[in-house]
């Protein structure tokens, strides 16, 4: 087991090499000068310009360039933005929102998703099955951003019961409407799978076994059925947890969040390209390790998965 | 679960009672019978066999006494009287009760009756909670123990996948009795598992039940099996009993037409019959289908020898040990026979029918076909090789794929082989179904639409497309029901004598090798233990092992009456 977890940190290498290497070649070879996004409208000085070009090593071709940059990840220093910000402190300053966010999101999805899922499946083809699957459906639907407009506009501005907006802060009850927003279409696929999952097991052998020993109705769900459902639901999840950590681009521009993705999308649109390839980088360490985390909770869930 | 029903002293009161019970199953076609009419009674202490082919309403019966049906099924009529107590529409708490405490369940498959994901002691101990039972870990290990687990308190921390078919189904017994149930319904509780742990199973759960004093409802397909071990039996068809009575008066005077064709058929008993016959002096071939043992003697298609496959197990830290699934292995078919390869599951026995179909490498050793070593050929010479050696393979659900058609299937390997023109072929086609006695009119069909024998047809019928020599069946017959069997095994031999195929027939089922083979080679843990005719091994078992295997035929201890045999 230990032997396995230390293979797949070793693996983290040879993906972290192959994803900074493309995303650096993709901003590299974005069309136009990249100081020309530093120096603005009016412009800079010749000499302004040789000293930016030095400063972010743009003299140097592509490969000095990537090796460089390469050198500072290792010696944890991401550099700076073009703003002359360190993007280490930048990602640490917008990480912690977005994290937030990513956590009460996947708590809500989880939550109402498996209880949802639990009673539909029992009930298969009754009223509450049915109308959860409709209602299921729209929310898949639906495009995330008239979804967060809509309720934004319900919600926050009609209603008044929280802040359209989340500020600087980002409160609990701020983030509280975006976390929903960005759980909801989670929580439709989460409520579809653990139904599927339940009408499956709930049939199982195993579980009439469990029937025939004389175990309330009760108890032979919620040990026999409930738990062998949650596996799938669980790897669903943990990888959803990877992307929520992302940043939801749209979900945090709707609601003003000030977290991972909202900077990401400055950056890509003032050509920051060591900003871009930094947070990119993080962001694909962070799925790595959702990834991770799932298999390992895959196997504690499901005793007959070992790895070695 | 001797046959000593003869002292009952106080006043017999039934312990189970199912009177005209009618089951339906609601289906989106509307109400469908499952069960009509069944009458039974089983008295304390007695065992009591139901028999009959899958969908006959035997284990619906047996599950809806303690309220088990699927949730589309009810009891439509009739009424179910345990101990006195009419439960036929008894509350949901008051057969929560009685599950478990009074009557306990030994389900079938034991692969998919324990929860993966929970520790089997752990599954013991919600039995013995559930029921009000002291649950302490000595007392999980103490009902292991008793259905026959060795070292039981360490077994406990152990998951199912752990365990062996064998281990897993005493398990299940010990769930099954471990509140001291006064009526056991067992569903047919080891046809999923070799026949020596079988009998071992079986003669366990004897004795328990009787030092316990348990009735027993048993669910069964195998006739002899019923016969041997039950007091009563009552044969079940189409959801009806069709008839009812002691043990071995069924089977020496079966009055229904069903029944009938059962006792003729069920391959326990008539291997049974063989032996019989032969000690009045019948000559066994006279039984048994036509097959030509005489001319072949030196005409040999298949010799393997001194076959051996070894393969790498994983170990952690990247390390690996050698496993030797054959072990040099040595046997031959002459032309126009029939060779059993015997074992239990583990033995090696489908390794050997991989390697001789050329599915799988050998380690070391030669198969050589018609004197060619097929270990050496080439791409093309195997693609040659593979025309004349066809397989049928076990689970006629698997193997044919869902998403073609019946035609498309048989024609598949002429097409591979570029055999004809496609009108040809269709001919071809029509004349094969002809062969395994399916109407032509079925090639538009899919597998779903057919049933297990129809499916296992088509599975020869493809097989024999290309006109192979050699036809290899691997477990061909051990998913069907016995009197589906029983046809499919006369095809076989009918279609030997037409085209004068040698088959190489890999099963655990000894009953069927006695009906089918001409030679039978025992092959124990990758090895093989004793070989020669079918006669010779039978009636002169050499080995132990092979001694155990035939003693544990269900049926075999039974005495039947001269007039059966």
């Amino acid at each position: 087991m230990v032997w396995y977890i230390v293979r797949r940190f070793l693996q983290l290498i040879p993906v972290f090499l192959g994803a900074t290497l493309l995303v650096y070649f993709l901003v590299f070879s974005l069309p136009g000068d990249a100081t020309a996004a530093i120096c603005g409208e009016r412009g800079c000085t010749p000499a302004v310009v040789a000293g930016l070009r030095e400063q972010y090593n743009l003299d140097q071709p592509f490969w000095i360039q990537y090796l460089l940059y390469l050198k500072g990840v290792l010696t944890f220093d991401l550099g700076t933005n073009f703003s002359g910000r360190p993007i280490a402190t930048i990602i640490a300053e917008v990480f912690p929102t977005t994290a937030k966010l990513a956590i009460m999101a996947l708590v809500i999805e989880a939550v109402f998703g498996i209880v949802f899922g639990l009673i539909a499946g029992l009930r298969k083809g009754k009223i509450f099955d049915s109308s959860v699957l409709v209602l299921s459906l729209i929310v898949i639907a639906v495009p995330i951003f008239v979804l967060g407009f809509l309720m934004q506009f319900l919600i926050g501005v009609k209603l008044q019961w929280t802040n359209p907006t989340v500020s600087g802060d980002a409160t609990f009850t701020e983030l509280l409407l975006p976390a929903v927003v960005l759980g909801l279409v989670s929580f439709a696929y989460v409520l579809r799978l653990t139904r599927t999952s339940i009408i499956e097991n709930v049939n199982a052998d195993y579980v009439r076994t469990a029937t025939a020993k004389g175990l309330s109705r009760r108890r032979v769900v919620v040990v026999h059925v409930l738990r062998n459902s949650l596996i799938p639901v669980v790897t669903f999840l943990g990888a959803d947890l990877g992307a929520l950590m992302g940043g939801a681009i749209v979900t945090e521009g709707i609601f003003n969040v000030n977290g991972v993705g909202n900077t990401l999308y400055r950056a890509v649109l003032n050509g920051d390209g060591p900003m871009v390839v930094s947070i990119v980088t993080f962001l694909i360490l962070i799925f790595c390790l959702a990834n991770l985390l799932v298999d390992l909770l895959y196997a504690w869930l499901d005793p007959r998965i070992r790895y070695a | 679960m001797s046959h000593s029903t003869g002292h009952q002293t106080a006043t017999p009161q039934p312990l189970l009672e199912l009177r005209d019970l009618a089951i339906t199953f609601s289906t989106s076609n509307g109400d469908v019978p499952a069960v009509r009419n069944a009458h039974l009674t089983v008295m304390p202490g007695e065992t009591v066999a139901i028999v009959g082919e899958s969908g006959s309403g035997k284990s619906t019966t047996a599950l809806a006494a303690i309220g088990l049906l699927p949730a589309n099924g009810r009891v439509s009529n009739g009424s179910i009287i345990f101990d006195g107590e009419d439960i036929t529409h008894a509350s949901e708490k008051r057969i929560v009760e009685l599950r478990g405490s009074s009557i306990g369940m030994v389900p079938q498959d034991p692969m998919s009756n324990l929860n993966p994901v929970w520790k089997i002691g752990f599954q013991v101990r919600e039995t013995l909670k559930a029921n009000g039972l002291p649950s302490g870990p000595q007392d999980v290990a103490k009902v292991l123990a008793e259905a026959g687990l060795p070292d039981a308190a360490s077994r406990a921390n152990q998951y199912p996948h752990e365990f062996s078919g064998g281990m897993r189904q005493r398990a299940l017994i010990a769930i099954g009795l471990s509140c001291r149930p006064r009526l056991l319904i067992a569903d047919e509780p080891t046809s999923a598992l070799d026949v020596t742990v079988q009998r071992q199973i079986l003669d366990h759960l004897d004795t328990m039940t009787e030092e316990l004093g348990t009735a027993v409802l048993l669910i069964t397909h195998d006739l002899g099996l019923a016969a041997e071990r039950a007091h009563k039996v009552i044969v079940m068809y189409k959801g009806q009993v069709v008839e009812a009575g002691p043990a071995l008066k069924l089977l020496t005077n079966p009055r229904h037409p069903y029944t009938q064709k059962l006792v003729a058929s069920a391959p326990s008993i008539a291997s049974r019959r063989i032996e019989s016959a032969k000690k009045a002096g019948v000559r066994t071939q006279d039984l048994l289908a036509p097959s030509v043992t005489a001319t072949a003697a030196l005409d040999r298609v298949i010799e393997v020898e001194d076959l051996t496959k070894v393969f790498k197990i994983r170990g952690s830290w990247g390390t690996s040990t050698d496993f030797t699934a054959v072990d040099k292995v040595s046997f031959s078919i002459a032309r126009g026979t029939t060779t059993a390869v015997v074992g239990e599951s583990g033995s090696g026995k489908s390794t050997v029918a991989k390697m001789v179909l050329g599915l799988e490498g050998a380690t070391s050793g030669s198969i050589r076909f018609d004197g060619v070593d097929i270990t050496t050929l080439g791409r093309k010479e195997m693609f040659d090789f593979r025309r004349r050696v066809q397989p049928i393979f076990q689970d006629p659900y698997g193997s044919l794929d869902p998403m073609y058609n019946i035609y498309r299937t048989i024609e598949e390997p002429l097409r591979v082989h570029g055999v004809g023109t496609a009108k040809m072929r269709e001919k071809k086609v029509r004349e094969l179904l002809d062969q395994v006695a399916l109407p032509s009119a079925m090639m538009q069909r899919f597998p779903n639409e057919l049933s297990g024998g129809q499916r296992q047809r088509v599975a020869i019928a493809r097989a024999l497309a290309l006109d192979p020599e050699v036809v290899i069946c691997d477990e061909a017959v051990s998913a069907l029901d016995v009197l589906v069997q029983a046809q499919i095994l006369n095809l076989l031999a009918d279609l030997q004598s037409e085209l004068g195929l040698s088959y190489l027939f890999i099963t655990h089922d000894l009953a069927v090798v006695r009906q089918i083979a001409d030679h039978v080679a025992v092959m124990e843990k990758g090895k093989l233990v004793e070989q020669g005719t079918t006669d010779q091994v039978f009636d002169n078992p050499t080995t132990a092992y092979t001694q155990a295997l035939l003693a544990a035929i269900p049926g075999a201890a039974l005495e039947l009456p001269p007039e059966v045999a």
